[in-house]
């Protein structure tokens, strides 16, 4: 244990309102994807709305009725990868274009929090948005050029 | 630090020093035997299906693991251990890392990661499905073989059953862009096998639907027997 843990967020534009037909299937398959998240090894949390069971009722940005976030919290980078990318989320994710609108910005940040720490939307936005301007760095990183966690104990949460 | 990626091994003269292991038929046939199979196999099992004698393989096996092109480990198959257990047994499966050289010197590699990245920034997620959907279905179409594993085994799927009814596949013929490129090229992947299922008039599929259920090591597809669904 490094006294650290891997918090993720992404958003995604839906092309179309949660309730229409479009949507349906991305909607019929959100218990199954989430339970198997709450399933996996390494998994520690994920943010969920009013309705607790998904975030889905959640909007990031009030004038963007499209617009979805999810964050969550794991163990280790290769617990959410193996996640994301080696379970059945494959599935949905293989979908994507289907459900939602393709992102010409970063749409998905990773950063370490000391073990414990439950990130809230501003945080979460803001890592993003620290991605979108500087590229990946130790504060916010991506799959594809991560960054180890912070060696010693971690610092009291800002 | 791209670590998901597979490690591009050695430049060309290593290449070319690794695949000449390869030149011997004995050998060759112990690889596909190895390499072909989920898990681990043995000397004994090796050695039967090269039609060669236990020293024999386990020399020549040893020359593969010397090049890199399998690993060992040691396990008591037994199950027992303990003193009178007997010695642990030598077993060989497929090294993760990848060979390939091509004179003269080509790029597809190279090339499909230049094109996956274009087709991610572009979301064209379901145009290479449909793509791919129909270089599966025409296969199925124009090959000679009319069954879905055959077709599997003919593009390097490496298909075996898996005792509970799915047939699974050991090996993953876009390795290196999947890691790089997960959803779109699984995606393509999917697409790809389903179309193998549905061409040739829908003859090669027979009882089979194929899935996303990804596996340790293997593909992410699955092969699951339609009448019998859980």
């Amino acid at each position: 244990m490094t006294g650290y843990q891997l918090a993720q967020v992404n958003v995604g534009h839906i092309v179309a309102p949660l309730e229409s037909p479009e949507l349906a299937d991305f909607v019929a398959n959100l218990p199954e994807i989430n339970a198997l998240a709450d399933g996996s090894p390494g998994f520690v949390w994920r943010m969920v709305d009013e309705g607790g069971a998904d975030n889905t009722m959640l909007r990031p940005d009030s004038a963007d009725r499209l617009l979805l976030l999810n964050c969550s919290v794991w163990e280790s980078l290769a617990a959410l990868r193996a996640y994301v990318y080696q379970s059945a989320h494959l599935r949905v994710l293989s979908r994507r274009r289907e459900w939602f609108v393709r992102h010409v910005e970063a749409h998905q940040a990773l950063w370490w929090v000391p073990a414990g720490h439950r990130p809230t939307v501003p945080e979460a936005t803001a890592r993003l948005a620290l991605l979108r301007e500087l590229g990946p760095t130790q504060r916010a990183f991506t799959f594809r050029e991560p960054f180890p966690a912070p060696s010693g104990e971690p610092a009291p949460t800002a | 630090m791209a670590d998901a990626v597979e490690p591009q091994v050695g430049g060309e003269d290593e290449e070319f020093t690794t695949l000449g292991v390869l030149g011997d038929p004995v050998r060759r046939a112990l690889y596909r035997f190895v390499a072909g199979r989920p898990g681990e196999s043995g000397r004994e099992a090796a050695a039967e299906a090269a039609g060669v004698s236990r020293s024999l393989a386990a020399f020549h096996l040893d020359k593969l693991v010397e090049a890199g092109l399998l690993e060992v480990s040691y396990r008591r198959l037994s199950g027992r251990s303990g003193p009178g257990a007997g010695r642990p047994a030598k077993l060989y499966r497929r090294a993760a890392g990848e060979h390939a050289v091509t004179v003269p010197p080509r790029s597809y590699g190279d090339a499909g990661r230049l094109l996956a990245e274009v087709v991610e920034q572009a979301g064209l997620d379901r145009e290479l499905q449909c793509a791919a959907h129909a270089v599966g279905a025409r296969a199925a179409d124009s090959g000679a073989e009319a069954d879905v594993l055959a077709l599997l085994r003919e593009r390097g799927y490496q298909p075996y059953a898996d005792g509970e009814g799915a047939v699974r596949l050991h090996n993953c013929p876009f390795r290196a862009l999947a890691e790089e490129f997960p959803a779109l090229v699984c995606g393509m992947n999917l697409a790809l096998v389903r179309g193998l299922l549905a061409g040739g008039g829908g003859a090669a599929a027979a009882p089979w639907s194929a899935e996303m259920d990804p596996a340790p090591g293997g593909c992410c597809v699955a092969l699951h027997s339609k009448t019998n669904s859980d």
